[in-house]
């Protein structure tokens, strides 16, 4: 009696079909909870939010000086930069571009730093759809291995004004 | 029951004690509720409207300015105005008290309506076109704070006012022995709200005073942690409210018996206890804060958050399934399913909404809140996909759901078109159940939220098209049903027949066939804690749960290796 109040003896342990779901729930609850920790040691996709505090100015002047020294080409006006396989690689998020694009190998890790030099922006790598946050102020660390070889574009998919569907950037892995 | 009290009218059908001013309150914050109902409703049309690229509506600026709007509309006025009713309700009739005070209800509802028309005019002028969770240091006009601000104290009024009314009733014994479950579900949806809503304030007051020029800019990671604090409780309110919700539409349509009540008080308390650290999960692949934190916080918290979710799932349908057996409609494993009243538009709104939830909105909920699957799913369209079938599918519906029984008990008037409102809650039910999925199939193949047009990347197949429109045939759907619902509750309000004096027209509450020696077999199976189809149920969800979860793990495998 949902709207009344109940019987004086109200306090009963659960029996019955009750005391089996909620075993069978909180059985669940703990696969649920004990695979986030399982992954982060035996997985290799992990978001451990390494970063570091840096001015949007720092981070732009590092960008820049990245883009001109690993320069190999131009794609639509903007500089391409490759990395050194094993080395930092700079992504600088601001309203509505990214830059430079990059060029990785497929296999090779690198240490990709991204910020943004005004508002929140989202980094969304597609078509295999993996997604982080950019936040000005943050030189958020990825240390990634591209698994696949191709043209992948970067998805601005945080609100950051008019021009925001048009923030298109590009990463080539061979 | 007591004598009836000055102030104090006897609803005519359920014989339950209607405090007058309660129910004055009651009439004028559901209004306002519906009001804002309808202004997010029409924004809605005109998003779907925008995101399905067959159609593509609205430019830009308008499509982010109606955006805003929308989840502005929805996530709080719509559903807080619409809790202060309900915790008016829970706190009066049910305990047989006057509402603690006039006074309070009238600065509540005051604060509220000021701060919401202020809000919506900054937008409306094109001065906050920052999206519902105005991520700093992207910045709005300081009105649009402001009003969200005035909002946000005149709930906390309500709220008082709400706990006043508990202590009145407790130092006045009122009532014998425990609060109803109803009740004591009202109100650990105000405690959380209380919560909630000081996070806001902490979260908001620097930024407004940021806006004015007068302090410096906060922190946006911070910013960030403490805005979720806000949002994500603000959804546990919501969870609470809607629960205790079902509990008393079970009751009223097919006599629903908590099957323990220990179990499911105890259930509420976990939303309490552990949902406080649980806006972690908003911040999954954000820098800043590190893997420890992440999965710490959205483990121990929202786990067993998630398992007072589970136990809901099965104790509202047991006390069904117990409630209709005892009736007499007991035969086989689904015999009380299929006899439930499914042409009262208050019975189906309800269950509707109880399927939904559970099947779509925590399964993909929970998976999307597990630390690394997040990867896939951040700011993708998935997270609307989910949160349209909590909010929407479940909250809204079943707020919808229960206002068949409010206009007829408090408002003391009849629905026109019965026929119309009996199909009203499968049509809004089918056409958010698609948005839901079309969002969510359309986030797994890449497509962003709060994005005016995904053809400008040039990358997107004609799977993303085809879910977006499936997406935008469901938007059209739901605005129908939910049209439907506004045009008839607001023709009841104001030129429905009254019906004072005598009994509510019964929408179908099914009648009770079981001779005594029947109703006390039933009687002893359910003390036995038996609820057989009940469980086949929960079992089904668990399996689709447990499948839906790994396929997710096994689409997270196949990404770029990522720390
Ligand atoms: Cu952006």
């Amino acid at each position: 009696m949902s709207i009344h109040s109940p019987a004086p003896d109200w306090f009963q342990m659960p029996h019955g079909h009750e005391r089996l779901w909620i075993g069978l729930a909180l059985v669940w609850c703990l696969i649920m909870f004990a695979m986030m920790p399982f992954w982060h040691f035996k997985g290799k996709q992990n978001s451990t939010g390494e970063s570091y505090s840096v001015t949007p100015a720092e981070f732009t002047e590092r960008a820049e000086k990245f883009a001109q020294t690993n320069k190999v080409s131009e794609h639509n006006g903007i500089p391409v930069a490759e990395p050194p396989p094993g080395g930092d690689a700079y992504l600088l998020a601001r309203m509505w571009s990214w830059y430079p694009v990059l060029k990785l190998r497929k296999g090779e890790t690198y240490r990709l730093h991204i910020s943004s030099a005004d508002l929140q922006h989202g980094f969304s790598l597609q078509p295999i759809n993996m997604n982080f946050q950019v936040m000005p102020g943050y030189d958020h660390v990825l240390t990634i291995t591209p698994t696949h070889t191709g043209e992948f574009t970067i998805v601005c998919n945080e609100f950051c004004g008019i021009g925001h569907h048009a923030m298109i950037g590009k990463i080539f892995v061979e | 029951m007591s004598d009836l009290k000055p102030g104090m009218r006897r609803c005519d059908t359920t014989g339950l004690p209607v405090c007058l001013d309660a129910q004055a309150f009651i009439k004028l914050n559901a209004v306002m509720a519906v009001v804002y109902l309808l202004v997010g409703a029409i924004a809605a049309l005109l998003l779907v409207l925008t995101r399905w690229p067959a159609v593509h509506l609205l430019d830009t600026a308008w499509f982010y300015r109606i955006l805003t709007l929308h989840g502005i509309n929805m996530l709080i006025f719509w559903i807080l105005f619409f809790e202060v009713a309900v915790l008016y309700f829970a706190c009066t009739t049910l305990l047989n008290t006057k509402l603690f005070s006039r006074k309070l209800a009238w600065v509540s509802f005051g604060l509220m309506v000021v701060g919401s028309v202020m809000t919506d005019y900054t937008i409306f002028m094109g001065k906050a076109d920052v999206m519902m969770t105005s991520y700093l240091p992207l910045l709005a006009h300081p009105l649009f704070y402001l009003g969200i601000i005035l909002v946000a104290v005149g709930t906390l009024v309500g709220v008082g006012n709400f706990f006043g009314t508990l202590y009145v009733a407790k130092r006045d014994k009122n009532y014998e022995g425990s609060m109803p479950l109803v009740t004591f579900g009202a109100m650990t949806a105000a405690i959380i709200a209380v919560l909630a809503l000081l996070h806001g304030a902490i979260a908001l007051v620097p930024t407004f005073t940021f806006s004015l020029g007068l302090t410096p800019e906060p922190d946006p990671m911070w910013y960030r942690l403490i805005w979720w604090g806000l949002g994500h409780q603000s959804q546990q309110v919501n969870v609470a409210a809607m629960v205790s919700i079902w509990y008393l539409i079970s009751y009223l349509t097919t006599g629903a018996k908590p099957i323990n009540e220990f179990v499911s008080r105890a259930a509420f308390l976990l939303y309490i206890l552990f949902i406080n650290l649980a806006s972690a999960h908003h911040l999954l692949v954000d820098p800043g804060v590190g893997a420890g934190w992440k999965i710490w916080n959205t483990s121990y918290a929202m786990y067993l958050a998630v398992l007072a979710s589970l136990i809901h799932g099965f104790t509202v349908p047991a006390g069904m399934e117990i409630g209709m057996r005892i009736r007499g409609y007991g035969r086989g494993l689904f015999g009380w399913l299929w006899n439930a009243p499914w042409k009262n538009p208050a019975f189906s709104g309800f269950f509707l909404s109880l399927v939904i939830f559970g099947f779509i909105g925590g399964i993909t909920g929970v998976t999307l809140g597990t630390q690394q699957i997040n990867i896939l799913a951040h700011n993708t369209m998935r997270i609307p996909g989910h949160f349209h079938a909590t909010v929407v599918g479940g909250t809204t519906l079943s707020f919808m759901a229960v206002t068949y029984y409010v206009v007829p008990l408090f408002f003391q008037r009849d629905y026109p078109m019965k026929w119309l409102a009996r199909l009203q809650p499968y049509i809004f039910a089918i056409g958010i159940v698609m948005v839901s999925l079309g969002m969510s199939f359309a986030g797994t193949n890449g497509v962003a939220r709060r994005t005016w047009d995904i053809d400008a990347a040039g990358i997107y197949g004609s799977t993303a098209h085809l879910m977006l429109g499936i997406m935008g045939v469901g938007g059209v759907l739901a605005f129908t049903g939910l049209l439907i619902y506004i045009l008839l509750t607001v023709w009841a309000v104001f030129f429905g027949e009254s019906n004072k004096g005598r009994a509510i027209f019964d929408w179908g509450t099914p009648p009770i066939v079981a001779s005594q020696a029947e109703a006390e077999a039933a009687e002893a199976e359910a003390s036995a804690g038996r609820a057989p189809g009940t469980m086949v149920l929960v079992m089904i969800l668990l399996i689709s749960f447990v499948v839906y979860y790994f396929a997710n793990w096994k689409a997270l495998a196949d990404l770029w290796w990522v720390r």
